[in-house]
């Protein structure tokens, strides 16, 4: 930086920060820090061999979905992709059954049903946990719609990493988004590798990415991540653009995964280096950035931020108890939750044959 | 009091009804408000119910369906119509793993009550990418609901039933049906729904069972009438209506009536409707039966073009009735 480069600015003082309560500010501290204390967990266990199939760690990306979160009103929707525990926490999710699900049990928020990529709090507006890279961009969409249709003041935040922005699904839903007036946020987390390719060897116009929004004459913005009073101060414009106007945003929120796209991705630390990543750890890392900033505004002690981190680490162990001794969905399980008439035993639900088992 | 109706009137009309029955529907697809629906399946609707209700959208379909869904799972209940639903598969992925999955994956906690409609047909000469007939495909993933009506009445009923179930149903056409006529029940006469997963008889016989939906149901109307005129054979005719759920009871009761069985399908003979319904008979009618299933389904080739002879790839009477003289 030179001398008369002016001063970074400090969106602790945006108006939306400066509401902020100091109690709201541990709070937003501590919900980081359960996420990670929960990924944590998560990963041992993965490892330990109780969970199964994927695991996508959100470790080095908690300011995003707390920051944005932390700004939902009662009408404010979310749905993002495969890396969903964040996002889960952040709305209120318990970590028992969010930790019961990876490890595939009847308590589980699915029942066990759909796993770590798959969970769902519809009462909490949370409508997933999606599988498919940029499948849940329509339905993000149509959620938004729903909120328009249905003449609710509210948005819908949709997630999708820096791989899902090629897919042909998200552009149809930029375009319906900006063609229809659809109250909708689109909220790319940046980590810079979709799986393990890089941000410059998967899309054109890599050095911005939320640049695409011109396209279909959409505003758009780049946030820095470790950062989350940026986060918070940027999303809330996009928010009330959206709520107040009808008019969808696309963000690019930078960020960084400590771990590979999934743990299954054992080559996560040979397309990076590890100095990339120690790098990020020492001088962005969003919980160390936050936690210093409390310190210094005198909102929090060195104490208290380990007090939380040690709470946060009880809760996650209590969750990993709970899961153990739950019990496993039964074989006649399978064949409940598949058409919402059978579960209700309707009418509709007794003529002909729904089920075609031998 | 009944009246007659093409089975494009028809449709429209019980597309109407749930429009007026329910402020949460909403039409949407490519041409179905301002153009009046490519196949004017929805001609008048935007007119009468504005541009809330009936709504344009752009040629993107893996973007609107997607919407759609999306938009149900907050208690809105799109109609939405696939020009071709030969362009499903620029939208599989929300077809299958959103709308088909998302109740499960939630372990209950979501339900998508949308339609998907749209004409499923071959026999127009307009090539393969265009005549692709998706019934088995879709009714193969369980959570989905899939239906095919043949008659004015039965694509008035059932459309009903369609928008007013919890769950995704695909509602599959046929442009080559839209312009037939046929007796619908009078509004004034009552709401008139036909449920899914009922099948009907549409020919009594005793001899031989037809057992089709969509348009072979009527290829096999008019080919138990030659048999029966020509060669004295009386083949009982029964049309499926709905694929998934499927009326297992009534292809099984007319198997024991008859005890010969001819499955007359549209759909390719890999995996098509009537390998499933061969499979449920020698399950459980199998000592009933005097002779092996047999089926008349579309020739095993993706659509041919040329009109001098698409109609001899698709199921038709002269195929029929060959097939059932075949076994005598």
């Amino acid at each position: 930086m030179t001398s008369d480069s002016p001063p970074p600015l400090d969106f602790a003082q945006s108006p939306i920060n400066q509401q902020l309560t100091p109690e709201q500010k541990v709070e937003l501290f501590t919900q980081m820090v359960r996420i990670r204390r929960f990924e944590q967990a998560g990963l041992k266990h993965y490892q330990m061999g109780k969970i199964g199939g994927f695991l996508h760690l959100y470790i080095g990306q908690e300011s995003v979905a707390v920051g944005t979160i932390s700004l939902g009103g009662p009408d404010d929707h979310f749905i993002t992709a495969y890396r969903d525990h964040g996002h889960a926490l952040a709305v209120g999710m318990g970590m028992n059954e969010c930790m019961a699900e990876m490890f595939g049990k009847q308590t589980g928020c699915s029942k066990g049903k759909g796993g770590s990529m798959h969970f769902f709090a519809p009462d909490k507006n949370y409508w997933g946990g999606h599988g498919i890279v940029a499948g849940q961009t329509p339905l993000g969409l149509g959620l938004a719609y729903g909120l328009k249709y249905l003449e609710k003041e509210g948005c819908c935040l949709c997630y999708l990493g820096d791989g899902a922005v090629n897919q042909g699904a998200f552009h149809e839903s930029l375009n319906l988004a900006a063609l229809f007036g659809i109250p909708v946020v689109f909220v790319i987390e940046n980590n810079g590798y979709s799986m393990g390719t890089s941000q410059e060897r998967s899309s054109s116009m890599s050095s911005c990415l939320a640049q695409r929004a011109d396209a279909y004459g959409m505003d758009w913005d780049v946030i820095n991540g470790s950062d989350i009073y940026e986060v918070r101060a940027k999303t809330y414009i996009a928010m009330e653009r959206a709520r107040k106007e009808l008019k969808p945003s696309l963000i690019e929120i930078d960020t960084y995964r400590y771990y590979g796209h999934s743990i299954a991705d054992a080559n996560h630390k040979k397309y990076r280096t590890p100095e990339e990543i120690e790098h990020y750890k020492k001088n962005h890392d969003p919980i160390s950035v936050f936690r210093q900033k409390l310190i210094n505004e005198g909102v929090i002690t060195e104490d208290q931020a380990a007090e939380i981190n040690k709470a946060a680490a009880a809760e996650a162990n209590a969750a990993v108890k709970f899961a153990d001794e739950s019990p496993a969905p039964t074989i006649a399980d399978i064949s409940t939750d598949i058409y919402w008439e059978s579960d209700n035993q309707t009418p509709a639900s007794q003529i002909g044959r729904h089920f075609f088992n031998d | 009091m009944s009246r007659t109706l093409t089975y494009r009137e028809a449709l429209r009309e019980g597309l109407d009804e749930e429009l007026a029955r329910d402020p949460n529907v909403v039409i949407m697809g490519e041409e179905v408000a301002q153009y009046n629906g490519a196949y004017k399946i929805t001609e008048g609707l935007w007119k009468k119910w504005g541009s809330k209700r009936i709504v344009d959208t752009p040629i993107s379909e893996a973007g609107f369906i997607g919407m759609g869904i999306g938009a149900s799972m907050l208690g809105v209940r799109p109609v939405m119509e696939l020009m071709f639903w030969s362009f499903h598969s620029v939208a599989f992925d929300q077809l299958v793993n959103n709308a088909a999955c998302v109740r499960y994956m939630s372990g209950g906690l979501c339900n998508c009550p949308i339609v998907v409609r749209g004409p499923a047909n071959g026999g127009t000469n307009v090539g393969a990418t265009h005549s692709h007939i998706p019934e088995g495909l879709f009714a193969a993933f369980p959570g989905l609901k899939v239906c095919s009506p043949a008659t004015p009445a039965d694509a008035k009923g059932l459309i009903k039933s369609a928008i007013r179930d919890n769950d995704p149903v695909y509602f599959m056409e046929n442009t080559l049906l839209y312009g037939k006529s046929g007796e619908v029940p009078d509004p004034a006469d009552g709401d008139f729904v036909v449920p899914l997963g009922e099948a009907k008889i549409t020919r009594e016989g005793t001899d031989i069972s037809l057992i089709a939906h969509g348009r072979s149901s009527i290829h096999a109307l008019e080919a138990a009438q030659v048999l029966q005129d020509q060669h004295g054979i009386s083949a009982e005719v029964l049309d499926l209506r709905s694929i998934r759920p499927l009326d297992q009871e009534a292809i099984l009761a007319t198997v024991r009536k008859t005890n010969r069985v001819v499955l007359v399908d549209e759909s390719k003979p890999f995996g098509g409707v009537s390998a499933m319904v061969a499979t449920l008979i020698q399950e459980h009618a199998f000592d009933y039966l005097d002779a092996p299933v047999k089926r008349v389904c579309s020739i095993d080739a993706p659509a041919i073009y040329s009109p001098h002879i698409e109609d001899e790839q698709l199921p038709n009477p002269r195929r029929i009735i060959e097939k059932v003289l075949s076994m005598a």
